[in-house]
C-alpha cells in the first residue's frame, strides 16, 4: 500500500462523489471523467496495461462524450426547480450506507482469507490477444454482435419519429 | 494495515455505494445512468484487482471478464442515453419522479 495508491483512490472516490452531488449535469459529466481516469490509472497501477488504455478509450473516450451530447440533446443543463434530488432521497441514501456497510464488513472480516500473491503477472498484450482469438473467442464474436446489435438499436431508439398520421 | 487487494476492494465497494446512492437519490435520468456506470466500473475495479493478487494471472480470467464488462457497459451507455433522448422528445422531461406513465 503506496502513496499513489491512496492518491489514485482519493481522486476516483473525489470524482464519483462530485459525479453524483454537483448540481449542473455538465459538471456532473466531467466529474464522471475525472472518476473515471481514476480508475484507468489504478488499473495502471495493477499492471492491467490493457485493461488500462481500454478503459481510457472506451469510457473517457466514448463514454463521457455520449453522456456530454444526451446532456446537451436533452436541454439538461437548465437546473430543475424542485432541486436536483429525488423526493425518496433520504431512503436511497440510506440504501447506498447500508450496502457499503455490508461490503466493506465483508472485505475487512476475510482479509486473512483473500489471495495475496505479489509477484507482477508476467503478461503482455501480445498473450491478451491470443486468449481473444483462442480461448475466448466465442465470448469475442457474442460481444462484437452486441455491440452492433446495440448501436443499431440506440440509433433507432434515438431516431427522429416521422409525424404519424392520427387514426 | 489491510493487504493491498483488500485496500482495493475497499476502494471498490465505496465507489459501488457512490453509484448506488446516485442511482437511487438523483431525479435525472442522464444521473441515474452515470450511477450504474460507476457502478458497473467497480465492478471491473473488483475483477482486475483480483486477477492481480489471485493465484494464476497466467489464465487471464479476471481481465478477460473485466474486457468484456467495459465493452458491455459501452453497450447499455449507448442504449440507455438513446432511451433518455427518446423519452425526453415524447415527454419532455428528464425527470424520474415525472415519468409516471408507460404510454408512448
Amino acid at each position: 500500500m503506496n502513496a499513489l495508491f491512496y492518491l489514485l483512490a482519493a481522486i476516483t472516490i473525489c470524482g464519483g462523489l462530485a459525479a453524483v452531488m454537483l448540481k449542473h449535469l455538465v459538471h456532473c459529466a466531467l466529474a464522471t471523467t475525472v472518476a473515471f481516469a481514476g480508475l484507468a490509472l489504478l488499473y495502471l497501477q495493477l499492471d492491467a496495461q490493457f485493461a488500462g488504455f481500454a478503459q481510457i478509450l472506451v469510457y473517457i473516450g466514448a463514454v463521457a462524450i455520449l453522456i456530454v451530447f444526451a446532456i446537451l440533446l436533452t436541454r439538461g443543463a437548465d437546473l430543475p426547480k424542485e432541486g436536483v434530488f429525488s423526493s425518496t432521497w433520504f431512503v436511497g441514501l440510506v440504501i447506498a450506507a447500508g450496502v457499503f456497510a455490508v461490503l466493506a464488513w465483508a472485505v475487512l472480516e476475510s482479509v486473512r482469507a483473500l489471495p495475496q500473491h505479489n509477484a507482477v503477472p508476467a503478461v503482455t498484450v501480445h498473450d491478451i490477444g491470443n486468449a481473444l482469438v483462442g480461448r475466448y473467442v466465442l465470448p469475442l464474436e457474442i460481444v462484437a454482435l452486441l455491440l452492433t446489435a446495440a448501436t443499431i438499436g440506440a440509433v433507432i431508439v434515438a431516431m427522429h419519429e416521422k409525424e404519424r398520421p392520427k387514426p | 494495515m489491510t493487504t493491498p487487494l483488500a485496500g482495493y476492494l475497499l476502494v471498490a465497494a465505496l465507489l459501488f455505494a457512490i453509484g448506488l446512492a446516485g442511482a437511487l437519490v438523483r431525479r435525472n435520468a442522464i444521473l441515474v445512468l452515470i450511477g450504474i456506470e460507476l457502478m458497473l466500473n467497480a465492478a471491473n475495479l473488483n475483477l482486475i484487482a483480483f486477477w492481480r493478487y489471485g493465484p494464476h494471472p497466467e489464465f487471464l480470467t479476471g481481465m478477460m471478464f473485466a474486457i468484456f464488462s467495459i465493452a458491455v457497459a459501452a453497450a447499455e451507455a449507448a442504449v440507455g442515453l438513446g432511451l433518455v433522448i427518446s423519452i425526453h422528445r415524447h415527454t419532455n422531461t428528464t425527470d424520474l419522479d415525472k415519468m409516471n406513465r408507460m404510454k408512448g
